[in-house]
């Protein structure tokens, strides 16, 4: 069978080619790593506030809001200065009944922060000054009926995760897909090329060999690669940086291998249009980013609608909704079989035209 | 006399808007070797192209062994050997003959005894376990040389197959071609080294698109009064251009 001679062959080259094999490998998982001591450290933004005029009471209650601190100042210019100074991150002016905040804005959550903090101390005291009212008027009022406020608890529960769930589990699904596709994309593409600047995919055409058995000699060697590339990475991600996968590992699997495939046959078409690596590595900004954008890392909810149908026509966003799937909401076979077989149509349109783009250098 | 393996009919190839083949009628016969001389940019390599279905003439008619080529079954009996080595560098030598010799469809022991002899020819058997990409240039063309020999080719093609060989064994792979000449097989070698063209049993001569002269090496001299090929060459050449300045 030529097809596995040829995918023996591509192996056999990766695995002797040890910076490539530990990009591959290594770099997902240093990536991984480094992602998450950024995002996971639960971010604790603390905000600097100064009052001035503003009652002691408010303050207190301000105060007590966690991360926030408070500084108070006998006039608005001196808290004016000390924002200036970048000592405080927001000045509050109480005047004429009402509050004048002026905000530095360096940091938007800082900002969302404070104006949050500021209205629910400023209900909370409310509140208070009311109970304190309603208390007055009820010792006034004899055989009044004893009302005893109760403070309701909350109580949560979590369906994923748990109280330190971070922003870093919701992207860490995507993030698997995002570096299979990568790396497979990149590598794959850099080898075809090879074989076409180097002469040896016109040689190799210049013997029996069927075009499919090119592509297909490919696939089976990037596939089994993919393979290998997924679990190091679930295996990571689970058991070192102890993300919770509530679905079957198998599927996360079965889903990056087929990404794997289709980045592949990604990976070979670009290369068609490639001169050499640097061009190659021009399609990053044109190809990759835009995937990353609209693979769900940024929620797509939020965008408008006409941007959003661009998600459409690209592979990881349906692989990022599959994975995250299984990975946060344990979904099983059915709910993935629409993602997998789109997936599948991208795989056979772009192996189709990989194979029809060899004609390029043999006519048959 | 000879059949004829490879017809090249009123061939006629376009890069844009450059003419580079004009009506090329070019027979090889069985059993022959057959060198393709003519300077660079002449289409050597174009009309190898076209012969191994790798391009399609804008009109015009190819055929190997009758059949009309482009023709995937018919590579399996043809040995082709680039002008780029076109190796695989991570592989070994032998790595790189036992690739070639799967996509030929030789199998096991065939496959063996066929490396075996070819590295023989031309003298790489200690170097066959090391990698490529430790290889000299002079090691790499005899790789590529070998790997074209692999298989039961009837018809040989080959690119420049002596550029960075040493004379010692140039001189041991000629032999080889004629060795396999002697037993039928029809070998297309161009070349730029002129005194290997007397070697040949005909020299066909491209210029300008065209066959300008092909017949065998004692012929040619003759017919253009001088005693190399390497005159034989220079004199057509300078007739051709007096063609275009009169024209």
């Amino acid at each position: 069978m030529r097809r596995i001679s040829i995918a023996k062959r591509v192996t056999k080259e990766l695995l002797r080619d040890k910076r490539t094999l530990a990009l591959m490998f290594l770099a997902p998982i240093l990536v991984l790593f480094l992602m998450k001591l950024v995002f996971s450290v639960n971010s604790s933004t603390d905000v600097d506030l100064a009052t001035v005029n503003v009652n002691t009471s408010l303050v207190n209650t301000l105060d007590k809001v966690s991360h926030i601190s408070t500084k108070q100042y006998q006039s608005n210019q001196k808290a004016q200065q000390a924002l200036d100074d970048k000592k405080v991150d927001a000045v509050i002016n109480y005047r004429n009944s009402d509050f004048y905040v002026t905000y530095a804005n360096t940091d938007a959550s800082k900002t969302n922060l404070t104006k949050a903090a500021l209205k629910s101390s400023i209900i909370v005291n409310t509140t208070k000054q009311l109970q304190t009212t309603l208390q007055k008027i009820q010792a006034q009022v004899p055989n009044a009926p004893e009302n005893r406020v109760h403070q309701s608890k909350i109580h949560n529960k979590y369906r994923y995760g748990d109280a330190d769930t971070s922003f870093f589990d919701k992207i860490v699904p995507i993030l698997m897909g995002f570096f299979v596709f990568f790396f497979v994309f990149l590598i794959s593409g850099m080898a075809l090329l090879n074989e076409r600047t180097s002469g040896t995919l016109n040689r190799l055409l210049a013997t029996p060999v069927k075009r499919s058995d090119i592509v297909f000699g490919y696939m089976l060697s990037y596939g089994g690669l993919a393979i290998i590339q997924t679990l190091i990475i679930v295996l990571f991600t689970v058991w070192a940086l102890n993300v919770e996968v509530v679905g079957n590992i198998f599927y996360v699997i079965l889903i990056n291998f087929i990404l794997a495939l289709v980045a592949l046959a990604f990976g070979i078409l670009m290369s068609t249009f490639a001169k050499s690596e640097f061009q190659m590595m021009q399609f990053i900004p044109l190809v990759i980013v835009p995937q990353v954008f609209f693979s769900g890392i940024i929620p797509l909810d939020t965008m408008a609608n006409g941007v959003k149908v661009i998600s459409y026509i690209l592979p990881l966003k349906y692989a990022g909704d599959a994975l995250t799937g299984i990975v946060m909401s344990g979904d099983g076979l059915v709910k993935i079989l629409p993602s997998i077989g789109i997936l599948l149509i991208f795989l056979v349109v772009l192996t189709m035209l990989n194979i029809i783009g060899l004609k390029k250098y043999r006519k048959v | 006399m000879y059949n004829t393996v490879i017809s090249l009919n009123r061939i006629i190839k376009k890069f844009g808007k450059q003419t580079v083949l004009n009506n090329i009628n070019f027979q090889i016969p069985q059993g022959r070797i057959i060198g393709l001389i003519g300077p660079s940019g002449a289409g050597k390599s174009t009309i190898i192209k076209i012969i191994l279905g790798m391009e399609i003439p804008d009109s015009g008619q190819t055929t190997v062994f009758n059949q009309q080529m482009p023709n995937r079954l018919l590579l399996g009996k043809i040995g082709y050997m680039a002008q780029s080595d076109a190796l695989y560098e991570q592989l070994t030598g032998r790595e790189n003959l036992q690739f070639y010799a799967d996509m030929k469809a030789i199998k096991g022991r065939a496959a063996n005894q066929q490396i075996q002899h070819v590295t023989q020819v031309v003298e790489l058997t200690t170097a066959l376990d090391k990698r490529v990409s430790g290889y000299s240039g002079g090691m790499k063309r005899r790789l590529s040389l070998a790997i074209a020999l692999l298989g039961f080719n009837q018809i040989l093609i080959l690119d420049e197959p002596t550029v960075g060989v040493d004379p010692a064994l140039r001189r041991k792979i000629w032999t080889e071609l004629q060795n396999l000449r002697n037993q039928g097989k029809t070998i297309l070698v161009t070349t730029h080294v002129m005194d290997e063209a007397e070697l040949t049993d005909d020299v066909a001569l491209l210029l300008g698109g065209q066959i300008i002269a092909y017949n065998d090496p004692a012929s040619l001299k003759q017919a253009y009064q001088v005693d190399s090929i390497e005159d034989v060459f220079l004199k057509a050449e300078a007739q051709q251009n007096e063609k275009n300045l009169y024209r």
